[in-house]
């Protein structure tokens, strides 16, 4: 299991070590002690092979004198934690990804201010959250309850054990007696499209994932029951009968790859009713994410050419489509068009929005802020190259797009979120709630 | 900011006012003092003269003070256990608390406190707790039964806790299951085959009611306790994979992950004609996909997982190419492993899609990653031979953009390209030759002199192109110098009389000025095959070479079953099974599939057997037949002048050596290679052994080495073993010391019998008696292939830390490698410290002897000692006579030494004509060191 956990500012300094074996602390042989790179402890070992080292990183796991070392970044902030066993690899990042949620949640930001400014309460934290390397109940509803910036005031006998039974219990992600005066919900449907596309206009692979984050605020333990256009669930209704509406949304139905949720919905459910009930957690927190490769809306085309005039000119003319419904508008729209590492100089003409040159980045930055459906835009631009005695080609980046889009280019549907509570006095009617659909370019680029 | 206010603080060495604060009335102060003693540990002071005074703020109401002293606790109790003790009894008492957050804290912290005393005390408070009311005290007091165990196993035995812990298997709360699963499979690791986790269906049915309703953390503990079960039947296996398979929906990767190791376990079971087991297969490719669009760290794990699984089930993932694609601003570790994937799951159905991919990444920016492409474009024209072709085109148009490393890459793979398809590509070597200039990497120059050695007979200019090569031999990688050999041997037998000029210049340039044993060999091999019978000689060397394989890189179908049974897990990232990893008894069990039910076969194993164990390199460059044949381990002959009587001895063994029958074809070349040796070139190098009588014959050539290591100047033991490839993955490591022109140096052999390549070779030597440190760095310049052995001579200065071992001679080395860091000591002839004005003046001599006092003088006897010229002998090892006289037919030879850190070794030397046995008598100042300087005395003599 985890042995130890460490965190570090970008100089390699400790600002938070924690140790849960013994086999970490110090990394001395047994026996002879050899000099030189042996005497150092774990913490340095990490500091002077990952932190200071010159390479970039080539793994981000890595054996120093037998001891692994996990570790991921966040800003300026390394978290790495440190074993010398076999260990639950997908585990310790999936602990150590939640380890920064936890704190975000707590203090927000993790920078070296905030670490250092909270280093009694990542303390607690750690003590609670791992015990002797073995990750415990780390969900931020329960934790709050127990652990506080301000220290806990006199607890009842009553309140405590509420507070074990939540941490320790089979809904560890809600506590009991939460009340609202108006019981409302969001839905947001997040999706991000990816796509790879030649220069010549094919598909190399496209596919979209999506997220389903619900904000609650609903009083006492609901029982919700959420329900999508899958296709699976589609076509098994439409065998019950209702042929007409199996055929009528049977079109509009999506083909899902592949979905995980959050621990709160009971999945053995799922894998034999394909239903997706649950009690939710209470506020914010992602309820699943899919992934869709059929199908796919692409919101967006880009038809790039690239003509090299001579040895000191390239010639670039990029057409973006537009491909949604007219009526709709999509939103901060930037296309980024690579350049040589050579480039001298550069003219853009487009036909729309704001273009310029950015050496920094090596691209040229055409920014669009709004675009209605079934359009197109045009932008042409002339570079100038410094002539070099450079062998190696430029490599062509691909052209890369970004976007937002108020609609959900997988296709995918909430058709209902039905809550119960048989316990307090609302029914689903009572509940209020609210849908939205924003399509994101994940990583969306088009060889040129 | 507070932090830095804390750390001035303390830094400004205010502990006394620390210590004031922590004994405050307030309890405010209190808790804003001990929290400065937290800031200050954390960034390593040392505030452990304060634990009197943090532990008497233990007894609080306080839980967040509570907390914060019990964190000092931890850390300082190992290093104050008496002091530790002082809170014993607050723990004790906090395990009673009736707030169950404190008991569990007291029990938690209790076990993090690794002091014996104090263990005796946990025992009844834990006894407690796991019987406790409250779950979340027992799932506490389950975790702190394997931190207990940890400290004193025995104990935990003799408790009985063992028992207790199984029983919470069956606790109504999922959370107390799931640690206690967890502790129990720790412990039950360090008992191998203790029956501690006595998993049966009833076990099992509670593990598996549990699973849905534990937390995330808790279904990874108990999916990887259930992957350590076999079933006993496939229905038993059916109905566990139908209750785990809902898990790989789980949002958590390590659960998904943790869930598709069970399965992936107990389908060995399922029969193949089960419906069951298409729809498994089906099941696990989605979920395995999904990983991918995690964070970076684990879709790196994901895919050194997937790299497995693919190897193990290709039907799983065979449709999914695509998703491997790699995206432009993926992580270089990202990228290299899809690539890796892409390759193995390339078909003929995919491999269109593929190549053009490839091609796009041959031109992106890391040089590893554009040099793993341009080897996957090679790779794919070896798998599927329908697309050899426009690989082979591919490949010719990277050669085309001359970047440097591309064009080499290119070559390197085209070369296993015209091995796997002979007969069919040539046509491109003139394009090939083009490039001849540009190649400055060894395998890729390696790569195209067996190129124009394989095909000399169509490329017209082939000994032009060869002799190119020549000029710089020296300079050249062993790889490339044996490569180059062996190409020129090629194409003599194929084209004879133009070439005898260029055979003979590489055979000597080989033999004579090289100190490469390997090519040494190979070149005395050659040149006695060509000499004795051409004939053989074009059967060997021209002989037609075996298939490649496929697949390369594939994982031995023994280790992948132990890696499929470790997925998720640090094994399955680094691919090594946990025992290259893990110190101590942990995780030294070897895991295995279990066996099928219905028919056996499981899926390649049976093919790729033979073919894992031959190293990736198609024709391995050292390992050949002949490389094989020569593969004798021979001491180097780097030093000592050539014996007189060399010269007509060796024309003898010249004569000798070619004087065999030769028959038609090379008439010629025997005349030349007889002038060559007349001139007295060949002979040059040529050791003293040749000389002695009888010589001749294969065998003579071989036993070259022996007489090497013994020239006249200093004694040097032969070489030993000093680490055993059984202790050191695979390295040995067997060498002496010597003392060379007055620079100390250890020789050693490295030999590597593990089956992956080893390189990034470093030294250390730990402080001992004489300061002995490495004057430079360990000159180890190419990479030790398997199979292979290197020489490396370590030149040694005693300006290192000293320390005195015992023995006094003893010296510890650290020799690290790509692979790990390896110990070993060995002992060192005190003699190669004897330095080369350790010649006294006589009068100070006598002044000296007289002087030291008789305690510090010590008699040895050297027994069976026959010699004539003693004192010449001792002056090779820089042991200097000083005076010799002759009393009642007894020579007395008085001798003395210096060491390299100035203590003189004064010695009188009795020899009694007629008998062997020597008397000697030492006197040092510093009489310790006299019995290693007895040894050598004796070691020189005998020697």
């Amino acid at each position: 299991m985890i042995g130890g956990l460490f965190i570090y500012n970008h100089k390699g300094e400790v600002l938070i070590s924690r140790v849960y074996r013994d086999d970490i602390g110090s990394m001395e042989l047994s026996g002879s002690c050899v000099g030189g790179w042996l005497e150092r402890n774990a913490v340095d070992a990490f500091r002077v092979n990952v932190i200071h080292a010159r390479q970039q990183v080539r793994s981000p796991v890595t054996n120093i004198a037998r001891t692994s070392f996990f570790h991921v970044k966040r800003s300026n902030i390394w978290l790495a934690a440190v074993t010398k066993q076999n260990v639950n690899a997908a585990m310790v990042f999936e602990f150590l990804y939640k380890m920064c949620d936890v704190m975000t949640a707590y203090f927000g930001k993790i920078s070296e201010e905030n670490i250092k400014n909270n280093f009694v309460l990542i303390y607690e934290l750690l003590d609670e959250i791992l015990d002797f390397g073995y990750p415990q109940n780390s969900e931020t509803g329960a934790l709050k309850t127990f652990i506080t910036q301000q220290g806990i005031k006199g607890q009842t006998k009553e309140e405590q054990s509420q507070i074990t039974s939540q941490v320790t219990g089979q809904i560890g992600w809600r506590r009991e007696g939460i009340k609202y005066r108006r019981n409302e919900l969001f839905l947001d449907v997040l999706e991000s499209v990816n796509l790879l596309m030649s220069p010549q206009g094919q598909v190399l692979s496209a596919h979209v994932s999506g997220r389903v984050v619900m904000k609650s605020y609903l009083s006492g333990m609901p029982e919700c029951k959420f329900g999508m256009n899958d296709k699976i669930v589609i076509d098994k209704q439409g065998k019950g009968g209702a042929t007409d509406d199996a055929a009528k949304s049977g079109k509009q139905s999506i083909a899902i790859d592949d979905c995980t949720f959050h621990q709160c919905v009971r999945l053995s459910k799922f894998d034999s009713e394909r239903s997706i009930s649950f009690i939710p957690p209470d506020g914010e927190y992602e309820l699943m994410r899919y992934r869709t490769t059929k199908d796919i809306i692409l919101p967006f085309r880009v038809i790039p050419l690239v003509r090299e005039v001579g040895r000191t000119k390239l010639e670039v003319k990029v057409v973006i489509k537009s491909n949604f419904k007219p009526s709709l508008l999509a939103q901060k729209i930037e296309v980024r068009i690579p350049t040589p590492l050579n480039t001298s100089g550069v003219q853009v003409i487009c036909m729309k929005g704001k273009a310029k040159y950015k050496a920094s980045e090596n691209a040229i930055v055409w920014k669009i802020k709004r675009m209605a459906g079934m359009k197109e835009s045009q932008i042409s631009a002339e570079i100038e190259l410094l002539p070099t005695n450079d062998k190696k080609k430029w490599a062509r980046p691909p052209i890369s797009m970004n976007f937002e889009v108020p609609f959900a280019p997988s296709g995918l549907k909430v058709r209902y979120l039905k809550v119960f509570e048989s316990k307090l006095n609302y029914s689903d009617h009572d509940v209020i709630k609210w849908v939205r659909y924003i399509g994101r370019s994940g990583i969306y680029e088009t060889r040129c | 900011n507070e932090w830095m206010f804390l750390f001035s603080l303390v830094c400004s060495g205010e502990i006394f006012e620390l210590k004031a604060e922590l004994n405050s009335d307030k309890k405010e102060k209190k808790k804003e003092a001990v929290k400065k003693v937290i800031a200050s540990m954390t960034v390593g002071k040392d505030v452990s003269a304060l634990f009197p005074d943090v532990v008497n703020c233990m007894q609080t109401d306080n839980l967040e003070l509570k907390k914060l002293v019990y964190l000092y606790l931890m850390n300082y109790a190992k290093s104050q256990p008496d002091m530790a003790i002082m809170a014993v009894n607050t723990f004790v008492k906090d395990c009673e608390d009736p707030n169950p957050l404190i008991r569990a804290l007291a029990v938690r912290t209790m076990g993090c406190i690794r002091v014996d005393k104090i263990t005796e005390y946990l025992c009844e408070p834990l006894r407690k707790c796991l019987k406790d009311e409250d779950p979340y005290v027992r799932k506490t007091a389950a975790v702190c039964v394997a931190k207990l165990h940890d400290i004193n196993a025995q104990l935990v035995e003799d408790q009985g806790f063992l028992d207790t812990l199984k029983d919470l298997i069956s606790d109504s709360n999922p959370m107390v299951v799931a640690n206690a699963v967890a502790a129990l499979s720790e412990i039950a690791e360090s008992h191998p085959n203790s029956n501690l986790l006595d998993l049966n269906p009833q076990t099992i049915n509670k593990l598996l009611t549990a699973l849905n309703e534990c937390t995330e953390w808790g279904q990874i503990f108990i999916l990887d306790c259930l992957a350590n079960y076999t079933p006993r039947d496939d229905r038993e296996s059916q109905s566990i994979c139908e209750r785990v398979t809902p898990r790989l929906s789980h949002a958590n990767s390590a659960v998904v992950l943790s869930a598709v190791k069970v399965l992936m376990k107990f389908m060995e079971m399922l029969p193949k004609d089960l419906d069951y087991y298409g729809t498994l297969l089906k099941k696990l490719a989605p979920p395995l996909v999904t990983l991918l669009s995690a964070e970076p760290e684990l879709q790196y794990v994901a895919l050194r997982n997937i790299n497995l699984i693919v190897q193990r089930r290709p039907e799983i993932m065979k449709h999914e190419m695509k998703v491997f694609f790699v995206k432009y601003n993926d992580p270089i570790y990202v990228k290299l492993e899809k690539l890796d994937i892409m390759i193995r799951l390339a078909s003929q159905a995919n491999i269109a899609q593929v190549l053009a991919e490839l091609k796009e990444y041959a031109t992106e920016v890391d040089v590893d990653f554009v040099r793993k492409a341009v080897r996957a474009i090679g790779r794919c024209a070896i798998k599927v031979e329908q697309s050899a072709e426009r690989c082979v085109s591919t490949l010719l148009d990277l050669i085309q953009t001359k970047v440097n490393y591309v064009v080499q890459e290119a070559i390197v793979v085209i070369k296993d390209i015209f091995r796997k398809y002979p007969n069919k590509y040539e046509s491109v070597i003139a394009t090939l030759c083009e490039n001849l200039d540009s190649l400055d990497e060894p395998e890729a120059r390696a790569a195209m002199i067996w190129i124009v050695g394989e095909y000399a007979e169509r490329i017209d200019n082939a000994d032009e192109l060869l002799e190119s090569f020549l000029e710089g031999f020296h300079d050249e990688s062993t790889q490339v110098q044996l490569q180059l050999l062996t190409a020129i041997v090629k194409l003599f037998l194929k084209k004879p009389t133009e070439t005898q000029e260029l055979v003979q210049q590489v055979l000597s340039l080989a033999t004579q000025d090289s100190d490469n044993p390997d090519l040494r060999d190979r070149g005395y091999i050659y040149w006695r095959l060509l000499s004795t019978d051409p004939v053989a000689a074009k059967e060997v060397v021209l002989a037609e070479k075996p298939l490649i394989s496929e697949e390369t890189d594939l994982i031995e179908p023994t280790l992948l079953e132990e890696l499929i049974c470790h997925i998720g897990t640090l094994a399955s990232v680094y691919h090594k099974p946990p025992s290259a990893f893990v110190e101590g008894s942990r995780g030294v069990q070897h895991k295995r599939l279990p066996c099928s039910a219905g028919s056996v076969d499981s899926p390649e194993t049976s093919s790729t057997a033979g073919v894992s164990d031959a190293p990736p390199a198609v024709i391995p460059s050292q390992g050949d037949l002949l490389g094989d044949l020569l593969n004798l381990d021979l001491t180097p002959t780097t030093t000592g002048p050539p014996p007189p009587a060399v010269s007509t001895g060796m024309q003898l063994g010249a004569m000798d050596l070619l004087g065999g029958g030769l028959d038609s074809l090379c008439d010629t070349l025997v005349c030349d290679l007889q002038i060559g040796a007349g001139f007295g070139a060949a002979p040059a190098a040529m050791p003293a052994s040749f000389g002695a009588p009888g010589s001749g014959g294969l065998d003579d050539l071989f036993d070259l080495g022996s007489g090497v290591g013994m020239p006249m100047g200093a004694y040097s033991p032969p070489k030993s073993v000093w680490l055993q490839a059984m202790k050191a993955k695979g390295l040995e490591i067997s060498g002496t010391f010597a003392r060379r022109a007055g620079v100390i140096q250890m020789e050693m052999t490295l030999t590597n019998k593990a089956m992956s390549v080893m390189t990034d070779f470093a030294i250390q030597f730990n402080r001992n008696s004489f300061g002995l440190s490495p004057a430079g760095p360990l000159q180890v310049l190419t990479p030790l292939s398997p199979n292979q052995s290197i020489e490396v001579a370590l030149p040694l200065n005693t300006s290192g830390p000293v320390m005195k071992m015992d023995p006094l001679n003893n010296l510890q080395v650290a020799v690290k490698n790509n692979i790990d860091v390896f110990y070993f000591s060995c002992q060192y002839p005190i003699s190669m410290l004897f330095v080369e004005d350790g010649k006294m003046e006589r009068q100070i001599f006598l002044a000296t002897w007289k002087d030291i006092p008789n305690e510090n003088e010590s008699q040895f006897q050297i027994k069976d000692c026959h010699l004539n010229a003693v004192s010449n002998k001792l002056q090779g090892s820089n042991i200097f006579t000083i005076a010799k006289r002759t009393v009642d037919g007894q020579d007395m030879l008085y001798l003395s030494v210096k060491l390299t850190n100035g203590i003189w070794v004064l010695a009188e030397l009795r020899i009694q004509a007629g008998n062997p046995n020597y008397t000697i008598s030492l006197k040092c100042r510093a009489p310790e060191v006299s019995q290693c300087v007895f040894q050598s005395y004796e070691a020189v003599l005998k020697n």
